[in-house]
């Protein structure tokens, strides 16, 4: 499971959705795994404001990595204004078939350095292996492969 | 200008809506000027000729698009229409590079007959040479028959803009896909669902009934990024090297598979806001795929079990366990699910069956803060099935302010009771004596 995925999920159970506690989800004994992606900067540019800042930096912090900048950045921040005339080819957009759109003006601005480091914490930082705890009912949801398993037991539905 | 868009001539309760959907994705202005279920040829008004391309681009119930040279119900009247609409183009053609073939629906020419056609336009005075491939021009003659008919009942003149996608539903045949199942959806309705839901670059598309994924699979050819979740866990595990992510390996679109959790939507983990732009999903009709949610028949099951000094649930290979539900209540699960995470005109496609005797009294669920964009059905022998497409609302928009009446939980236990068309199907669809 991508950080991004944690960043987007709480307690499954209806008791805890509501409540502040159950957000984020707490990995616990993970086995971290990176598994590299190519970049997506348009994807980046629009998930940006949906993620939880606060949060996934708790979660960075409790998976000891690097420590994120306490403000969130923002959409400007991730693309770089092109640093030269003479265009370089960014072949990684062109290549996507059967899509319309303004490929051109993508071209022209390449990846900031804070757009590569958020690529790797959420696209390409993993729990292959582990639990997630609600900070709220204490209930530890299994993450096995990459795979979380959010099902409840009767008790708890 | 007058554009001719040439269709596939299958699945033709999508065909406009399909079109419309892409007009707005690509923020085209589009006219369907003449439109029938009975013809793949399809007459549009666009702006230009550089829409035109754009719009038929990701298409894939269409084949390619055409600039109309003329047309009629018979060829005097198709030839007095050429002349006086190219006289302006014409003339840019004269030495140009040129391909003219003939398309009939319904209708085929021999080779003598056809050189007799193409002959007949000699007027339009091209002197390029004749080439089969890259050419300048290509200039179509379409022809449509009434079955059986002798002689054609409406007659085209295109000049050839542009191709459509149609060539992915080859590419993501099920029979060459390494990890399917009886319910994975079939390539061609898969990307029709994608364009529906306008899946492009950068967007996040979700899945809450994934299976083998063939939904998402659809979305990333087009660019979005997406993620599935299903409560089955076999499916998004799979088995060895078959598996989810195996498939979009297949397809060289890892870089657009987000994530597979498993979940049920009725206990869905995402945070409750607007995180998707888009939501597709083929929910089980209890027919194949049976349709459980989380819980016991019977209610019991409230308390926790203990085996060996530790809780049951987490014990390694604990299934919990699943009651059967109504398709009704799930339907509206969904919406529920949808109007709360959806983006602003983030849209939700979604499919459900309808036996074809209930037509008439077919409930189209529906949410006061979702619109509903088009209705499509896809006939089968004996029962059909709809794609509703719907489009969040902005929350100014939404006048119905009254909480909605939450579907009553159909009263019993059995998936049959549950279900009615599940009961149906098994029934074979038959019609009571009564009514014969």
């Amino acid at each position: 499971m991508k950080l991004l995925t944690l960043n987007f999920v709480t307690c499954a159970r209806k008791s805890c959705k509501t409540l502040p506690a159950a957000f984020p989800l707490h990995p616990r004994d993970a086995e971290l795994e990176i598994v590299e992606m190519e970049l997506n900067p348009k994807f980046l540019v629009n998930i940006l404001p949906r993620v939880e800042w606060q949060a996934l930096r708790t979660v960075c912090q409790e998976l000891g990595l690097p420590t994120l900048p306490d403000i969130m950045p923002v959409q400007q921040d991730l693309l770089q204004p092109p640093s030269l005339p003479g265009r370089e080819s960014e072949s990684q957009e062109g290549e996507a078939e059967g899509e319309g759109g303004s490929e051109e003006e993508d071209a022209l601005q390449k990846p900031s350095q804070t757009a590569q480091d958020l690529h790797r914490v959420l696209l390409e930082t993993t729990i292959a292996n582990g639990k997630l705890v609600c900070g709220a009912c204490g209930h530890e949801y299994a993450v096995k492969e990459g795979i979380a398993n959010f099902l409840l037991p009767s008790h708890m539905v | 200008m007058e554009y001719l868009v040439r269709f596939a001539q299958v699945h033709t309760g999508f065909h406009a809506a399909e079109l419309e959907s892409l007009a707005s994705l690509n923020g085209i202005e589009l006219e369907i000027l003449k439109y029938s279920a009975n013809s793949p040829f399809c007459i549009v008004w666009l702006a230009s000729e550089e829409s035109a391309r754009r719009l038929i681009s990701r298409s894939i119930l269409a084949s390619g698009i055409y600039e109309v040279w003329g047309s009629g119900n018979d060829y005097a009247t198709l030839h007095e229409d050429v002349l006086s609409r190219t006289s302006q183009i014409r003339p840019k053609y004269r030495k140009s590079s040129f391909r003219f073939t003939v398309d009939g629906y319904q209708g085929k020419r021999s080779q003598a007959s056809q050189r007799a056609l193409i002959e007949s336009f000699s007027y339009l005075g091209f002197d390029g040479p004749i080439r089969m491939h890259n050419v300048e021009l290509n200039i179509c003659l379409f022809e449509e028959y009434q079955a059986h008919a002798p002689e054609p009942e409406r007659v085209f003149l295109g000049r050839w803009l542009a191709e459509s996608s149609r060539a992915a539903v080859t590419k993501y045949d099920l029979k060459k896909r390494h990890y399917i199942s009886t319910t994975s959806m079939d390539a061609e309705v898969a990307l029709v669902t994608a364009n529906m839901v306008q899946a492009q670059p950068g967007k996040l598309v979700y899945d809450p009934f994934v299976g083998t994924g063939s939904l998402l699979i659809a979305c990333a050819h087009f660019g979005a990024v997406t993620i599935g979740s299903d409560i089955d866990g076999r499916c998004i595990r799979g088995k060895a090297e078959r598996h989810i992510v195996s498939n979009y390996q297949q397809y060289q679109l890892l870089h657009r598979y987000l994530d597979g959790f498993i979940s049920d939507l009725t206990h869905c983990p995402l945070r409750q806001t607007r995180l998707l732009d888009g939501i597709v999903c083929d929910p089980p009709y209890g027919v194949r795929e049976g349709l459980k949610v989380l819980g016991t028949k019977d209610g019991s099951g409230k308390e926790e079990v203990i085996i060996d000094g530790v809780p049951a649930h987490l014990r390694p290979n604990f299934i919990p366990p699943k009651k059967p539900y109504s398709f009704e209540a799930m339907l509206d699960d969904v919406l529920e699910f949808a109007a709360s995470s959806l983006v602003e005109s983030g849209r939700l496609c979604m499919w459900m069956p309808s036996a074809n005797e209930d037509e008439v009294e077919l409930e189209i669920p529906t949410h006061p803060a979702l619109e509903i964009v088009a209705v499509c059905v896809q006939p089968f022998n004996k029962w059909s099935r709809r794609l509703l497409t719907y489009r969040r609302l902005p929350d100014a928009d939404i006048r119905d302010e009254t909480p909605r009446a939450k579907k009553e939980q159909a009263v019993g236990a059995h998936a049959d009771e549950l279900n009615r068309f599940r009961k149906k199907y098994f029934e074979g669809f038959k019609t009571t004596s009564k009514d014969i």
